[in-house]
């Protein structure tokens, strides 16, 4: 049986869903609706994850390509204890939300942004994440938020690494 | 990098993904529908064979006009939009059918089964078609392609050319813009068992919404309950197009029994969803050697499309601020609404205002180039200013004019005197051609004279001292749910913990009109205001006494409610315990009516709006002489917004606003052929990424309007109407040619 790890937990992948798109298994067979459905093209971004910590477009990764690795989603980046990721507090605190459509995958994005680059310059991020699509902000406060987050990340220490993979624990 | 942190009520939700959106939702027991579409642009003898398709693994049935129980067409003024087209084929966004299936991929399956067959018939393409003799006629109803003609007839212009120094003769053309919400339209229906029928949906208008769900099912609209949910942004599209396919799926859930989804693909959305008005506008303007405008003759003519839809009120809008934000004596214009069979035009945030100062803010700084003012200067003279009278004959009086003050800022900020000087003009040493540029609008806030303007709210205390606050605005992204909370939580002195903003129905409250028109803010924030006086009326009468003063005396502060002098003081969880036991409701309700408004259609005259914001914005870019590439550089934003209720969202609204307004300049056009698109996906059809915008600055201007009752008015349009003119000035600045189609697309063969 092919297995896929999300967020730390193991799923089986049936021989009929390997037919399918990452983004399907997620939405359609398991129920964790916090990646987007935007364009199914691969064009917008709404559908970003982390898949073994590089941001893929989930609408267009087939799942018989995505077994046996490890995909972080939207879901999995909180604390089970529900404390924010750094980037989704930045998010939050720099008004980088309009109708959050887009957020999940720029959250995914900036995140594989972040971890191959912890100290992105306003246009590093610009170019890292041209990819997502936000048709409400116009970018700025997002850059904002991304720009703070890897600022918090690396002036205090934290690791980058999604909630899923730690604890409850600060 | 921001300081001040930023305040919403569904920040949490949405930064992890747990924002319920209509594609979220799922019911046991749920079908799946699909369009189908009548692959014609225009066409007659409509014929559908969905035998083979019913046949088909997984197919439960198949639904055309003939199923409907109501109207199966509608609109919002005429009622002439085919939910389910049947006989005659006006346009190839025309859905003929839903296919509804056990799953997605086979209501898919099956829809490709449905057969068919029209009698083509001669399509009308553009304007030009549509308005020659003998020309089909388009409209189901009426016997012309001119669905609507205003008249603006202000002064008398045409003795008044005879005296100017200049006259500028103009042609401007604007295009059709998809709207581009991230989210594409998804419903989910589900037939409860007392007869209603549940309606979550991707819309922005509730209560227009369950106009058309009601009009298909042939119900009252108290059958129909359409919920509020997350909704990944609207921009004016998500009205008709996006009613109708809640429209859809309640009917299918209606004859089916079971719960419906009806999800877009982009290409569906795309495909069929209505557009921005793409306008042809001329333009002759007398202007003195000193720069007063002295005489405007105005013609405009904007592509409603096959349907109708809010085109009346789009154009006059068009009219109502046909030149700007400029005081001219003597100025007539006529704008029309034409049909054609192109995908219907319908809301967009702006309404008819961005295509008008696309001319306008050109037109300014062209009459200044050729007489050798400055285009500040230019605009100095003519611009609305404290009482001045506009071209509609309203004075602008009760609330502050503040155009002048709020174009010297963006100036100040962007440094635009000094930089004006260094244009190139066409001429640079390097490969890159400098220029910036800028424009200036006033906009009536609200409906104006488009419509009855009143608004709703709701408080309902709790006896643990919470308070649950709903309104009948819509938040579609833009953050209404977390500005009505914010101005609850200062008109009743409470913590935002306090609030907690509910979500509503169209079955509880009441029908509030559309969240459209800068109106949210304005019209919504000041229902808050009139509930909470109200409710701060009712607690003070009931509380008084246990407060040891008289009841105008209680405050509301500090999360208490006080006595006289603080002398005694109650907590919210202590003062609701009492009602309790004095057996009140904590409970308020509000309406708030905008002031009046007035308009006179034979002429255009009248008090058009009841309050206007003032803006400007200014850009500065770079051309390349090899490529004609386009670089922003810099873009700074100022307007008088009345006043900031949620700084940050403010901001967003302003950055926003103005990349779709960079989108419409630079580059996006929904082009059609012959009444086709191959604008179906973001591939073909281009909005601005990241990497297309410059870092930009906003300017909050605050002078409180008093017909605000918080003092604030609105900033969703303003933001997006004016940075197209400022962008094309810039790249005159920098290049020597103007643009007057857009997008702008600068050829380097134009720049020899």
């Amino acid at each position: 049986m092919n297995t896929i790890t999300i967020n730390g937990t193991h799923y089986d992948v049936k021989d009929d869903e390997l037919s399918l798109s990452l983004l399907e298994f997620l939405r359609e067979r398991n129920y964790m609706t916090g990646t987007k459905n935007g364009c199914e093209r691969g064009l917008c971004g709404s559908c970003t994850v982390a898949l073994n910590d590089k941001a893929v477009r989930s609408c267009i990764t087939p799942m018989a390509k995505a077994v046996g690795s490890t995909v972080v989603t939207i879901e999995g980046m909180e604390r089970p204890d529900g404390t924010l990721h750094p980037i989704q507090q930045a998010f939050v605190d720099c008004g980088a939300i309009q109708c959050g459509f887009c957020t999940p995958g720029m959250v995914m994005s900036a995140y594989a942004l972040i971890l191959r680059n912890p100290e992105p310059s306003r246009e590093d991020i610009r170019k890292g994440m041209k990819g997502n699509l936000c048709r409400c902000t116009g970018y700025q406060q997002i850059v904002d938020a991304v720009e703070q987050a890897a600022t918090v990340i690396r002036e205090q220490a934290l690791s980058p690494r999604p909630g899923c993979e730690r604890d409850g624990s600060a | 990098m921001q300081t001040e942190k930023a305040y919403r009520n569904d920040a949490y939700a949405k930064v992890t993904g747990r924002a319920t959106y209509a594609d979220d939702i799922s019911f046991s027991g749920m079908l799946h529908a699909v369009p189908v579409y009548a692959d014609y642009v225009a066409a007659k003898d409509l014929r559908i064979d969905a035998s083979e398709a019913l046949r088909s693994p997984g197919c439960v049935r198949v639904i055309t006009a003939a199923d409907v129980p109501g109207s199966a067409t509608f609109g919002q003024i005429e009622k002439d939009y085919p939910m389910f087209v049947s006989g005659q084929v006006r346009s190839w966004g025309d859905v003929c059918a839903i296919v509804v299936a056990e799953t997605r991929v086979a209501a898919k399956a099956a829809a490709a089964l449905v057969k068919i067959e029209a009698t083509p018939v001669k399509p009308v393409l553009g304007i030009d078609e549509a308005l020659k003799p003998g020309a089909p006629v388009v409209p189901s109803y009426g016997d012309s392609n001119i669905v609507t003609h205003h008249r603006l007839r202000h002064g008398d212009p045409e003795p008044l050319f005879a005296q100017a120094e200049l006259i500028l003769e103009e042609d401007f053309e604007t295009q059709a813009i998809e709207h581009s919400y991230m989210e594409p339209e998804t419903a989910v229906c589900v037939p409860r068992s007392d007869g209603v029928v549940e309606v979550y949906g991707s819309m922005q208008h509730p209560f227009s919404t369950r106009r058309f769900v009601a009009a298909l099912l042939g119900e009252p609209l108290s059958s129909v309950e359409v919920y509020t949910i997350a909704v990944g942004g609207g921009f004016g599209g998500k009205d008709d197009t996006a009613a109708v396919v809640c429209a859809r799926a309640a009917l299918a859930a209606k004859l089916t029994g079971k719960p419906v989804k009806l999800r877009y693909d982009r290409e569906w959305s795309f495909r069929e969803s209505y557009k921005r008005h793409p306008y042809r506008m001329h333009y002759k303007v007398g202007v003195s050697s000193e720069g007063q405008v002295l005489a405007v003759k105005a013609t405009m003519y904007a592509d409603s499309g096959a349907y109708l839809s809010v085109t009346p009120w789009v154009t006059w809008r068009s009219t109502a601020q046909c030149f700007g934000p400029y005081a001219i004596d003597n100025i007539h214009a006529d704008v029309y609404g034409v049909a054609t069979n192109n995908i219907f035009s319908g809301a967009m945030r702006g309404f008819g205002s961005p295509q008008v100062n696309f001319a306008v803010e050109q037109i300014m700084d062209m009459a200044a180039h050729k007489l050798k003012i400055h285009p500040l200067g230019m605009r100095r003279i003519n611009m609305v200013k404290q009482d001045s009278v506009t071209v509609t004959g309203q004075k602008l009086s009760g609330h502050t004019v503040s155009l002048e003050d709020v174009m010297n800022r963006v100036v100040h900020e962007i440094g635009y005197r000094k930089k004006y000087e260094k244009c190139s003009f066409g001429t640079a040493d390097g490969d890159e051609l400098y220029g910036i540029g800028l424009a200036i609008s006033y906009r009536g806030a609200s409906l104006g004279a488009e419509g009855m303007d009143f608004c709703s709210c709701i408080i309902n205390g709790q006896y643990d001292g919470s308070i649950l606050l709903e309104t009948g605005i819509h938040e579609n992204g833009q953050g209404s749910e977390t500005t009505m909370t914010l101005v609850l939580a200062e008109e009743l002195g409470v913590d935002l913990k306090r609030i907690r903003y509910r979500r509503s129905s169209t079955s509880v409250i009441p029908d509030s009109g559309t969240t459209v028109a800068t109106r949210g803010t304005i019209l919504g924030g000041s229902s808050v205001v009139i509930a909470a006086r109200q409710y701060r009326k009712l607690l003070s009468d009931h509380l008084a006494e246990r407060l040891r003063c008289k009841p105008e005396e209680v405050t509301f502060h500090d999360d208490k409610i006080w006595g006289l002098n603080y002398a005694y003081s109650l907590t919210w969880e202590e003062a609701m315990k009492e009602l309790f036991l004095q057996r009140i409701t904590p409970y308020a309700f509000g309406t708030f009516q905008a002031p009046p408004v007035s308009w006179d259609d034979t002429n255009g005259q009248g008090d058009a709006y009841f309050t206007y914001v003032y803006s400007c914005q200014a850009v500065e870019l770079s051309v390349n002489k090899k490529t004609g590439a386009v670089t922003l550089l810099n873009i700074v934003a100022g307007h008088d917004i009345g006043k900031a209720i949620n700084k940050a969202m403010v901001l967003g609204q302003m950055y926003g606003g103005v990349t779709q307004g960079v989108g419409m300049a630079l580059m996006e056009d929904f082009v059609r052929e012959e009444g086709k698109t191959r604008c179906l996906n973001f591939d073909a059809y281009k909005i601005p990424r990241m990497t297309d915008l410059p870092e930009m600055t906003g300017i909050i201007i605050e002078n409180h309007d008093p017909s605000s009752l918080t003092g604030a008015k609105g900033i969703g349009e303003p933001a997006l109407e004016i940075i197209a003119p400022a962008i094309a000035n810039a790249v005159f600045n920098a290049t020597g040619v103007r643009y007057t189609k857009l997008p702008i697309r600068v050829q380097p063969e134009d720049l020899a």
